[in-house]
């Protein structure tokens, strides 16, 4: 297991170094003197021989891409021209959004999606297996952006004044207390430091912190405004989830085996459960992992229409404003995200399919 | 693909009349057989026809500019005498939008528009992918290596970001966008092509061609190439769905499809503020993306259950 684990992350580091290159030259690339695209079109000839110096910009092609690894590897991303601040620091106040959004939505995808796809291979060619298909084949056909703000009309403006009415933007309602955890708790902090950091990160997933900090009040508020994004967000997924475990299912179920167990005399739910779906999680999984893909390159748009300012909203902007600096960070840590959660997957399958880890 | 065969024809008639029956003929059959792979096919068929027609069927042209020709106003909902909207008024069957043309217009114009996007990425995609997957599957070693790592570097990237990424770097519009879309589509080609190549390779009749004095081009195009297509063609049709919905959504964010360009997604974008005063600014131009993939991905669906040998006897 420990061999196969180490085995996947060695297999890893060559395209996270190849993410990094691609990174690099995508910003080199950029038509145009990068010094005038960076510090605008009024920059001075001497302004921008010190601007191209100090960046390093006059150095070998090679060298430059050495330099960038390095900085990349300590965690230094760099200023943001456009908002002159560190990207770094951006990233740890932006993170929180799209990772509370993700999360959500791939659990809701997969709460809904792997029983509706079980229950649509049980009952096969039944009208809950066609009806769950038609709406699998919808699910994954529909623009998230259009769904998103099809949504949005329906609960934020329709439903106005129901107890249904859900609100169209943002992640809590202004004046809602979010005091982070950590004070709640008393506790004293230093003002900066890697603790105070990773504790602010976590204060920012405001439903955790509201459950750590007992404050029910951003609860509400916060999956209220969670809710209409993140449906949004899951609908690709749970449609693809959907359909993989259908078919999964009704694979396994048509092997000699479950036919065993049934003349075992096994009950209904233990030879679905225990038998074919233990067996069927292999390609679940699969498609999981698939989807990750999807639901970061939907949050862009998501958070682009809901008014969030998350990863993908912030990257977003950052291109149209043309802050590579961002643009760069941003892109390499969502890469190294996928990456990561990929990872996650594979080591999956050895935990699933205990055959895996002989190979 | 026998199996098929005896189960299709009366077992007499097999005996009397020995027509053989082609893998396209037995696709169709079962492609035909399908009911979602049909609505798919009608659907498709009737997106073919507006293209083709629009500019026939389209009451004004795509960027005709009403002002001044009729008592409309920007951004008006739709007027639909059926639905009794009173028959003084112009017909607009998907209201105006915020510029005062007619939606409708647009809205058949940009069916062109997304076919175009779709089977043009998809043959970009498909071209480079084969030849590259096919490259690094027949002759291995380090080309299949550094072929595959660079792929696998493609696929770690979300699709819709590096495409993204792609388009900042290019500079926004609808050509740079397919082109971005192209690139990013090129690993799922290159892997379906491998891997047949793969299989494929060891074959007798490759082995027979190469003692025959076959070059490696010649068994690669015309020995390996033709076995290979099946699941090119599933993926291809599949990748035209995904392809339309993420050409839709560079084109929402701005990167595509500039104004006035009848682009569903950047008509969609141009009015997504005016979601909650102009609801069927937003709500015609995504059901036409919706309906578009959907029918890609019916007949995809179709085609590759009407391809997949194993399922021969379930179908």
């Amino acid at each position: 297991m420990i061999q196969y684990l180490v085995r996947r992350i060695l297999a890893a580091i060559p395209v996270l170094f190849g993410i990094l290159i691609v990174t690099f030259v995508l910003a080199r690339v950029i038509p145009g003197d990068p010094c005038k695209a960076i510090l605008g079109e009024k920059a001075t000839p001497a302004v921008c021989e010190r601007f191209i110096r100090e960046k390093g910009l006059d150095k070998p092609i090679p060298e430059q891409l050495f330099i960038y690894m390095g900085e990349v590897l300590r965690g230094d991303f760099g200023n943001s021209i456009r908002l002159s601040l560190p990207v770094t620091r951006l990233l740890a106040e932006r993170l929180p959004t799209t990772v509370e959004l993700s999360f959500v939505s791939l659990l809701i995808s997969m709460v809904v999606g792997i029983p509706l796809g079980i229950i649509s291979a049980v009952k096969h060619n039944s009208w809950i297996d066609v009806g769950a298909m038609v709406w699998a084949n919808i699910g994954v056909s529909m623009p998230v952006f259009w769904l998103g703000l099809m949504l949005m009309y329906v609960f934020s403006l329709q439903l106005k004044g129901t107890p249904f009415w859900l609100p169209p933007s943002g992640r809590i309602s202004p004046g809602t207390p979010d005091d982070p955890f950590y004070t709640v708790w008393g506790w004293v902090l230093p003002e900066s430091g890697m603790l105070t950091g990773i504790l602010a990160f976590i204060a920012r997933l405001n439903i955790l912190n509201a459950l750590l900090s007992a404050n029910w009040k951003l609860l509400s508020d916060s999956i209220k405004h969670l809710i209409l994004p993140s449906l949004a967000l899951s609908t690709i997924p749970m449609a693809l989830i959907a359909r993989m475990s259908r078919s999964a299912m009704l694979d396994v179920l048509g092997q000699d085996y479950i036919r065993t167990a049934r003349a075992k005399g096994l009950k209904q739910n233990v030879v679905i459960m225990k038998h074919a779906f233990r067996n069927s999680l292999l390609p679940i999984v699969t498609v999981i992992g698939l989807s990750l893909g999807s639901l970061l390159g939907g949050a862009v748009l998501t958070e682009t229409i809901f008014g969030l300012s998350g990863v993908g909203r912030t990257l977003y902007e950052a291109i149209t404003a043309r802050d590579y600096g961002i643009v760069q960070a941003f892109t390499v840590v969502i890469a190294f995200f996928f990456v990561a959660l990929n990872l996650l997957v594979d080591v999956s399958y050895a935990y699933l399919d205990p055959r895996i880890h002989l190979d | 693909m026998t199996n098929s065969k005896t189960k299709d024809t009366p077992l007499g008639a097999e005996g009397l009349s020995l027509k053989s029956v082609s893998l396209w003929q037995i696709t169709r059959r079962r492609l035909f057989r399908r009911r979602s792979s049909v609505v798919g096919m009608i659907m498709l068929g009737f997106l073919v026809f507006i293209a083709l027609t629009a500019q026939w069927l389209a009451p004004y042209s795509y960027n005709e500019v009403l002002i001044g020709k009729e008592k409309v106003k920007g951004r008006q909902a739709p007027c639909i005498h059926l639905l009794g909207c009173p028959a003084d008024q112009p017909q607009h069957f998907a209201g105006i939008d915020g510029n005062v043309r007619d939606q409708y217009s647009r809205l058949l114009y940009g069916a062109r528009l997304s076919l175009m996007v779709g089977f043009s990425t998809v043959t970009f995609a498909i071209i480079i992918g084969t030849v590259l997957g096919a490259l690094a599957g027949y002759f291995g070693g380090w080309i299949d290596n550094v072929i595959m790592r660079i792929m696998d570097v493609l696929l770690a990237f979300p699709s819709l970001l590096l495409a993204i990424a792609i388009v900042t770097v290019l500079g926004p519009g609808l050509i740079n966008a397919l082109l971005a879309i192209g690139i990013v589509s090129i690993p799922a080609y290159a892997r379906v092509m491998r891997a047949a190549v793969l299989s494929i390779r060891e074959m007798d009749f490759v082995s027979a061609t190469r003692a025959l004095g076959g070059s490696n081009m010649q068994i690669l195009f015309k020995r390996i190439l033709p076995n290979a297509l099946t699941p090119l063609i599933v993926q291809g049709t599949l990748g035209i769905a995904s392809a339309i919905l993420d050409a839709a959504a560079l084109s929402f964010l701005g990167l595509g499809a500039q104004p006035p360009t009848p682009e569903w997604g950047s008509m969609l974008g141009a009015e997504r503020n005016q979601v909650f005063t102009a609801p069927h600014l937003v709500f015609y131009p995504g059901l036409a993306i919706m309906i578009t993939v959907l029918s890609f991905n019916l007949i995809g669906d179709g085609l590759r259950d009407a391809l997949d040998p194993r399922l021969a006897h379930t179908s």
